[in-house]
């Protein structure tokens, strides 16, 4: 094989704690199933109709009928084989370290993927009596609890099933006890730095969005610019803590104090609670209301879009407004669904939200216990902090501060040589790792932000960590090499300008390109082309 | 290296006057920020915006933006070679790539934005 292994300072790069080989030569592609297809080829074959056949055209009308449906006709064989090799080129959390900022790829232990799969949760149907769902409807009472003691907030929902979804479920619940209260109320305070659901939230609401600025120097909330936009017809300030440069807001609980006086709650948008869960409570700081995703600190699996869960927490004060029904635990020690709730402002999921979710969640804090949740965000703080320690010289960092769960570091110090976020990014890829967030938070510009999360293992970070610096280097003295990355992937460098502008999406008969058409035809191309 | 016929927005529009007529765009700053821009969404001729208020959205590759009117008016024209090129908006900030002809109802409302000198300031401290 061509030997890229040799950096050109002479060395050899560090070497990797994973599999994906770096530099091992570019990966042959997987057709498509369509490219394999074979005409008269069968995956199965059905037994003889023993009712009379009808022809289709007395069924369906013209018009309704397709004369060529264009699927493939492969074997079953073919059909394993394809979704196997697909599958092994899956990246996880499982198999491979998976940084990613703001999106929290914890790994999620195999206790809680147990639970979730005992027969007697598994079977349960969502329309069966209360009296024969006694252990879920026990679950998700306790769930609730355990979440009332962690954030410090009493009254507790688990029906929302995403972040956004808890979002919008305590935005309304705020805009419910402003109108109750006989308030009219415009605006919610949200700070640049927010996540894009904030502003989306309030404006589905009801409510403008308006943007408070952010210090600069620390990275916090611009306390002056909250002031000035702060009076009686903020609703609410939707708080991130920490916040999406993984900072701690100091002034937080000022801010809960202010927004207070003039009748304004504080939500905080909890996504990031997993820095701080066991360690604070964000009630006792004077928030009001606060969503968890349960899919980031609380061990739902996080990848392929759910299901999730956004459990929203809030004082007593706005307990009333709950979404309906709520779960009760009666006299007599049984629990039920109270949808007798007048303040409420109804149901916003079917069958209160994801119980697997649920399930999930609540095993992970039980087996955690107090102690174990402490250390959950020790680590995560301890890790990103390590991580950060090793890049912030050959990186930089946007805001130079011990940071909570995750930290955010500035592309920009490579642009002298060409070298964008995308590039680095781009090149993680050769170095056999997911690469981090870029780009985001927006406020920060070509922004890189790492997230190692509690469980990773020193020498892990240190094995990425020294990908991180080894790339650095190449940015300085072989920049084409990041501008040409990813090497190794089936498919190179995308062109994503034009991906956006003229999205090509479906295959359409007669467009078989050139490559190999089968794995077997790539593997004898890259053999004799030398590259394996 | 801002063009000084030109006024700017904290936001990074630019708008120039030419006659009776306000044209507005996004900065070389705003374009680099952005990088490769892939879509443009403007209001209809007719229309009428407000000063530091939304008029449309400009999206990249990294992210979707809001854009934000340097004066209040009513819009007479807004680039329509930006649907087929959004491209221009990186290769032509002040040039091909404007984005809105609009018509201002106070033309005094430019004296509250930045010159040239006073937006190249502003852009230090964001260094």
């Amino acid at each position: 094989m061509t030997d890229p292994t040799i950096s050109s300072n002479g060395t050899a790069p560090p070497k990797m704690a994973n599999s994906r080989g770096i530099f091992a030569g570019r990966q042959e592609p997987v057709p498509l199933i369509f490219e394999m297809s074979v005409p008269g080829r069968r995956a199965g074959s059905l037994p003889p109709s023993d009712v009379p056949a009808k022809p289709v055209d007395e069924l369906l009308p013209e018009g309704e009928r397709r004369r060529e449906l264009n699927l493939p006709e492969v074997s079953e064989l073919d059909v394993v084989r394809h979704f196997t090799r697909l599958s092994k080129r899956n990246y996880s959390v499982d198999s491979e370290f998976y940084p990613l900022g703001s999106c929290t790829m914890k790994y999620n232990p195999k206790l809680d993927e147990n639970v979730a799969g005992l027969p007697g949760f598994r079977q349960l149907h969502p329309l069966q009596p209360e009296q024969t769902v006694q252990g879920a409807l026990r679950v998700l009472y306790e769930l609730e609890r355990l979440l009332a003691e962690v954030t410090g907030l009493p009254g507790v929902s688990a029906q929302p099933v995403a972040g956004a979804h808890g979002e919008l479920t305590g935005i309304l619940m705020v805009r419910a006890a402003h109108i109750k209260q006989g308030r009219v109320r415009k605006k919610v305070l949200i700070p640049d730095s927010a996540h894009g659901t904030n502003p989306a939230t309030a404006a589905m609401a009801g409510y403008d969005a308006v943007t408070v600025g952010h210090n600069r120097r620390t990275g916090e909330l611009d306390f002056d610019d909250f002031k000035a936009k702060l009076d009686d017809e903020c609703a609410a300030i939707m708080m991130t803590v920490p916040n999406t440069l993984g900072l701690f807001e100091r002034q937080i609980v000022d801010i809960c104090r202010l927004a207070h006086e003039v009748g304004c709650y504080v939500y905080c948008d909890g996504a990031n609670l997993n820095a701080m869960v066991g360690q604070v409570r964000p009630g006792d700081f004077g928030v009001d209301l606060l969503h968890s995703n349960l899919h980031k600190t609380f061990a739902v699996p996080h990848g392929g879009g759910g299901p999730g869960g956004g459990a929203i927490c809030v004082t007593a004060e706005l307990e009333p407004f709950l979404p309906a029904p709520v779960i009760v635990r009666h006299a007599d020690g049984t629990y039920g669904f109270d949808a007798d709730r007048p303040d409420t402002i109804g149901r916003v999921h079917g069958f209160h939200g994801n119980f697997n979710a649920a399930l999930r969640s609540y095993t992970y804090i039980l087996s955690l216990g107090r102690e174990g949740l402490y250390d959950v965000g020790a680590n995560a703080v301890l890790n990103a902090n390590y991580l950060m320690h090793r890049l912030k010289e050959a990186y930089q960092l946007y805001v130079d501060r011990t940071c909570m769960h995750e930290f955010v570091l500035d592309g920009r110090t490579l642009r002298d040589h060409g070298i964008r976020t995308l590039d680095v990014a781009k090149r993680l890829i050769d170095y056999g790792y997911h690469p981090p967030t870029i780009y985001f938070p927006l406020i920060a510009p070509e922004a890189i932000m790492i997230e190692p999360t509690e469980t990773e293992s020193r020498e892990t970070l240190d094995a990425f960590a020294d990908a991180m610096l080894a790339i650095a280097r190449e940015a300085r003295e072989e920049p084409e090499r990041l501008h040409e990355a990813p090497h190794v992937t089936p498919i190179g460098r995308l062109d994503e300008v034009r991906a956006a502008r003229q999205p090509d999406l479906r295959w359409r008969a007669g467009t078989q390109r050139k490559a190999a058409a089968t794995p077997a035809e790539a593997r004898h191309e890259a053999a004799v082309q030398g590259r394996v | 290296m801002n063009p000084t016929d030109c006024k700017y927005t904290k936001e990074h529009e630019w708008v120039r006057l030419e006659g009776d007529t306000a044209v507005v765009g996004i900065t070389d700053y705003a374009q680099d920020q952005l990088g490769d821009v892939v879509f443009v969404e403007l209001p209809e001729a007719g229309s009428t915006v407000k000063q530091h208020e939304t008029f449309g959205v400009v999206e990249s590759v990294k992210a979707a933006s809001d854009l934000y009117a340097p004066v209040s008016g009513e819009v007479l024209e807004a680039n329509g070679a930006l649907q087929d090129s959004p491209e221009l908006v990186n290769t032509e900030p002040y040039g091909g790539g404007w984005m809105l002809k609009v018509r201002p109802s106070d033309p005094s409302e430019l004296d509250s934005l930045m010159d040239a000198a006073a937006y190249d300031e502003y852009l230090k401290t964001l260094q």
